[in-house]
């Protein structure tokens, strides 16, 4: 079976927390696993962050580059616009 | 007024804009290592960054990173954060930490200020630029948070003296310096992909959640703090991989080498970590083994199935660190505790819990082979007679590593494998270094080997204790069993004096 797999690690806490929710609405197919002080979420092919969930969950603009202040880590190729952040496979 | 830019539009801006076509001195001249390595770039306007972050972007979410770092540091320096950690015996593996990983982010700094310096491409330059400041953050905040730990414990006070030489951490120096003294194209496939993207997770992210789960919130955070420039990173890695391998045919072959040779280098280099998570964390997140399923395999196999329409295949000799996967942490902590005297940490034997522990995690090694060993070095100690290795081990010329390691086939036969050049005999622990030997002998003859050092009479005299003198370890507290050592007194002394507070 074709391992297509990516995923988003974000720090468990305050900030990342509205950013988690939206993923998890967004993305049906993510497993959303907690570690200690950590979230990783995994998920076939594509997983993406919208700006507009996001700024929904929070009530003030965010812009997708915040992610970086509580990402962890990555795996997947990264697709980055005004409206979403995402990481996908190429397959 | 002016429409705001977008996003790329901005970006294009504040990076590209920055270059120039030079008029008094040919390109050649102003990057003079581009060529050399055999690599053939096209077109340097067709590297596509994809973090498009700007440099007032890039200062404002580091500044915000710092403000969050230096808050918890603070806060955990003013409660005496140091007496909520699970067991003192945890602190060993910061010291590790500190000694080995900390001054390699400062050779990271040095490396990526180089390589900026000699790409021609401005979307590279930036993108080297940044992390080289990435990269010196690191090394100061986690030479802030341990200082704290350096009030306490023993072991911290001459990292730096240390790290030259130690003979455990010529390890991952000469892992770095290796890489520094590569071409550009090498150390960026060596440092920003096989490093950072294929594996520093499993430094950062099962580690420092290990650290967070023994209460040690000021070291989960600054590794935390650091990872957050790591997905950046390994963008990077991954962005100057797929640049190379469109940008010529040619290229493929001289990355794949790149890969195969710095997948190996790193994956020996993590046998340190291997070690941390199975016997270093009192308490325990996950084994060596899952997670090494989890970010090799798993995630590494998603990564090079992406990379096969390059042309790229797995690294050569991934399989043998999956058959590894059941001894790597066990032998090397094993080793560790053999020459626990001459270690600038506490090494100890797990206890009936903890043996309990990794019997479950390694049905198909453990018991078998590493739980007998231990028990007889228990009986040893309790006789009256811990076991410290009096002689010298022999080093793999390559990765530095003692000749640890054994054949799968039959673990209780190390591996030794060997090679000639220019009529003298070079040892190996293994066929991935001594490839890496023989595809370039004139680089690996020169390396600095801690045990052939000694015995030439560079470190300062022929005895252990001249030698541990020479390496700023004090014999008796720094080193030696974790039983007995000043830093357990003082924290049993430390524990019972806060239960008392507590019940007043």
């Amino acid at each position: 079976m074709a391992n297509n797999m990516v995923y988003l690690a974000l720090q468990n806490n305050e900030d990342a927390r509205p950013i988690i929710e939206a993923i998890a609405e967004d993305n049906p197919h993510a497993t959303i696993n907690h570690y200690p002080a950590m979230v990783k979420i995994d998920a076939p092919g594509r997983l993406t962050v919208k700006r507009a969930s996001v700024e929904e969950k929070l009530g003030r603009d965010w812009d997708p580059q915040e992610i970086q202040i509580n990402l962890i880590s990555i795996s997947g190729n990264v697709v980055e616009s005004e409206e979403e952040f995402a990481v996908e496979r190429l397959s | 007024m002016a429409k705001p830019m977008n996003m790329r539009d901005k970006y294009n801006r504040m990076t590209r804009d920055l270059g120039w076509e030079p008029s008094y001195q040919p390109k050649s001249k102003i990057y003079p290592q581009i060529e050399f390595e055999g690599i053939k770039i096209e077109n340097w306007e067709q590297w596509e960054d994809p973090f498009r972050l700007t440099m007032d972007a890039y200062w404002k979410y580091q500044a915000e990173k710092e403000r969050k770092l230096y808050a918890v540091i603070d806060s955990f320096a003013q409660n005496n954060g140091q007496l909520n950690i699970t067991d003192a015996r945890y602190v060993n593996a910061l010291k590790l930490f500190l000694t080995g990983i900390s001054p390699a982010e400062y050779s990271a700094h040095r490396g990526f200020s180089m390589v900026g310096r000699a790409f021609p491409g401005v979307g590279a330059q930036v993108a080297c630029q940044m992390q080289a400041v990435d990269e010196l953050r690191h090394v100061q905040t986690q030479v802030h948070t341990i200082s704290h730990y350096n009030k306490y414990f023993n072991g911290f006070q001459d990292f730096r003296h240390m790290h030259d030489r130690v003979w455990y951490l010529s390890v991952p120096k000469s892992f770095f310096e290796d890489a520094q003294t590569a071409g550009p194209f090498e150390f960026i496939t060596a440092i920003s992909f096989s490093f950072e993207y294929v594996l520093t997770n499993l430094l950062f992210m099962p580690f420092m959640s290990g650290a967070a789960f023994n209460g040690d919130m000021a070291t989960v955070t600054f590794g935390f703090s650091a990872q957050s420039d790591e997905a950046r990173h390994m963008t990077l890695g991954l962005e100057v991989i797929k640049f190379m391998l469109q940008q010529h045919p040619d290229n493929v072959p001289i990355v794949q080498r790149w890969i195969d040779k710095w997948f190996w280098r790193g994956y020996r280099l993590l046998s340190l970590v291997a070690m941390m998570m199975d016997y270093m964390l009192p308490k325990r997140v996950m084994s060596w083994k899952e997670a090494w399923e989890m970010y090799f395999e798993q995630n590494g196999g998603a990564l090079f199935e992406d990379l096969a329409r390059y042309g790229i295949r797995m690294p050569k000799y991934w399989e043998v660190s999956v058959q590894e996967k059941d001894h790597l942490s066990h032998q090397t902590w094993a080793t560790f505790y053999n020459y626990g005297h001459a270690a600038a940490f506490h090494t100890w034997m797990p206890d009936a819990e903890e043996m309990a522990w990794l019997a479950a995690k390694y049905p198909d090694s453990f018991d078998r082979w590493y739980r007998p060993r231990y028990e007889h070095w228990i009986a040893q100690e309790k006789a009256g007679h811990r076991f410290y290795n009096p002689s010298l081990p022999m080093l793999c010329q390559t990765c530095q590593i003692p000749m640890l390691y054994t054949d799968m086939d039959d673990p209780t036969q190390v591996v030794y494998r060997s090679t000639e050049y220019q009529g003298e005999k070079y040892h190996f622990c293994s066929d991935g270094c001594k490839d890496i030997f023989e595809h370039e002998p004139e680089k690996y003859v020169q390396a600095w080997l801690p045990v052939n050092q000694i015995y030439q009479g560079h470190c300062g005299g022929a005895t252990v204790p001249e030698v541990l003198n020479w390496y700023h370890l004090r014999d008796g507290q720094d080193n030696r069993d974790y039983l007995y050592s000043e830093d357990r007194q003082n924290w049993l002394r430390w524990k019972e004096a806060s239960s008392q507070l507590e019940t007043t």
